[in-house]
């Protein structure tokens, strides 16, 4: 089982606590961790990568292992700790200052 | 006895303003979906229980939600697990996909951008939902960028009804606001013909349920485009029509207070004595066609009441005759906006106005106009607000 940390409003909207676990078929990328996410919470569809291109929702990130993984890309192997489960997959909202 | 349940879109969540018959005492519900962005509510004219939510924000983008039980519990529809044996697609009422063209795949139209380039349409959130007035199953969304979506099961998937990009679309292009398509009015005498309004591009209909559409701006004068009589480039702000005489349009244009008396096809002015006519909502009293209402600002870089006066302006002749009304809205230090879909009225005898501010006030009047009470003072800033008028 992987760890995933949703955002407040992603919770709230799926009706889950702050982590979700999840099996991951295959090997666990970005887009391996999203296609489970969203058949389990389908209403994510859309929220944290777009419909159709499935590309990363410009103010959504990816955090794990105290890296920023937004920019890697989304078949790229994620980290074993985080495949092992030893440390979360952080979705969050960018900050909005004001 | 009658009731009135108003529902408020803010900034920041969802409202349910509920009250008796004699529009007194309110109880307010919410916030629902708290901390998003809730453009629309509108509920089915069919079935009441039944009310659609646009919730949106720039972070998570579009969600679709609906209550079937007057908003006490609510849904995303298409986002459930897959119930039938050929497979709900999952997500699909947050799924708002333009139609590309059969032939290349690639966008079907593009439009006018800020550099002077063309652009392809791009989805951007839900502004408006109009459910259908005879099927409680089909729903209309009007969308940024300007389109408009079709549901035929209850918000569970959406269809774009593409032929409106064909109204000299290429020639659309945003303004500050955004190009979003923000009025749609069903025409309750005629299931085929629609009125929309997009900002920046003016009015269209449509005689055949959706597939082809015009524009009707014949009329309409606006001095901040190069040809100021242009049939394509108003910037129209809403359209209200009285369900009775539905070839009867009134208009509050970016400026001007528009009318037609020819479902669109030519329009007059109707501004007449108005304080200022740059504005935002306008609507039409439940039981006399001729009387409407709006809510004058300042103008187009200050969005605000004049002089700092919250003033309501009613004309009971179709316009160019206009009276203030002001017993119980602030009349000093008042600078909130009203925005275009932030005024409905109830059909209770006498007709309730309902309006809600930029402040976050909602305001009431329980007899047309006359006299004004808040529901609710300290909401976020209102984006829209819609009344039902129960059994």
């Amino acid at each position: 089982m992987i760890r995933v940390i949703l955002p407040q409003h992603l919770r709230t909207l799926a009706n889950v606590s702050r982590e979700v676990q999840l099996d991951v078929a295959g090997p666990l990328t970005q887009r391996s961790i999203l296609d489970a996410l969203e058949s389990r919470y389908p209403m994510l569809c859309g929220t944290i990568r777009d419909q159709v291109t499935k590309q990363r929702r410009p103010l959504v990130r990816f955090f794990a292992c105290e890296e920023d993984l937004s920019h890697e890309p989304p078949d790229a192997p994620l980290p074993e700790k985080v495949a092992s489960g030893a440390e979360p997959f952080v979705i969050l909202g960018a900050i909005a200052g004001g | 006895m009658s009731a009135v349940r108003v529902l408020v879109g803010t900034r920041k969540g969802a409202f349910i303003l509920t009250s008796d018959g004699k529009r007194q005492k309110w109880n307010v519900s919410g916030p629902h979906f708290a901390g998003w962005e809730i453009y629309h509510l509108k509920g089915s004219p069919i079935d009441p229980n039944r009310i659609f939510a646009s919730q949106t924000s720039s972070w998570f983008g579009q969600i679709i939600q609906r209550s079937d039980d007057g908003g006490k519990t609510w849904t995303n529809p298409g986002g459930g697990p897959t119930t039938t044996p050929e497979g709900m697609p999952k997500g699909e009422s947050n799924k708002f996909v333009y139609d590309n063209s059969p032939q290349t795949g690639k966008p079907l139209t593009t439009h006018q951008w800020y550099d002077g380039t063309q652009h392809p349409w791009e989805f951007k959130r839900v502004w408006h939902i109009e459910p259908s007035l005879s099927d409680p199953e089909t729903v209309y969304a009007g969308v940024e960028d300007a389109a408009i979506f079709r549901s035929t099961d209850g918000g569970h998937s959406w269809q774009e009804l593409a032929g409106l990009r064909d109204a000299q679309g290429s020639k659309w292009q945003p303004g500050a606001g955004g190009m979003c398509l923000h009025t749609i009015l069903l025409d309750p005498s005629d299931p085929k013909r629609m009125f929309i309004a997009i900002s920046s591009a003016g009015a269209f209909r449509t005689d055949d349920a959706g597939k082809t559409w015009k524009p009707i701006n014949r009329g309409l004068h606006s001095q901040y485009i190069p040809n100021p009589n242009a049939e394509i480039g108003h910037c129209v702000h809403r359209i209200a029509m009285h369900p009775s005489r539905p070839g009867v349009l009134f208009m509050q244009k970016h400026w001007d207070v528009m009318r037609s008396d020819s479902a669109g096809d030519s329009w007059n002015e109707v501004s007449g004595n108005l304080p200022t006519d740059f504005g935002f909502p306008i609507d039409v009293h439940a039981h006399e066609p001729d009387t409407i209402y709006v809510v004058p600002i300042k103008s187009d870089s200050e969005h605000y009441p004049p002089d700092g006066k919250l003033r309501v302006y009613r004309s009971r002749t179709g316009g160019n005759e206009w009276e203030a009304l002001t017993k119980g809205l602030p009349q000093e230090n008042c600078y909130v906006n009203v925005l275009r879909d932030a005024m409905a009225v109830d059909s209770l005898d006498k007709c309730g106005v309902y309006f809600g501010t930029t402040g976050g006030q909602v305001y009431a009047s329980a007899d047309a106009g006359d006299n004004w009470a808040p529901i609710v003072r300290d909401l976020p800033a209102v984006l829209s607000v819609e009344v039902q008028t129960l059994p």
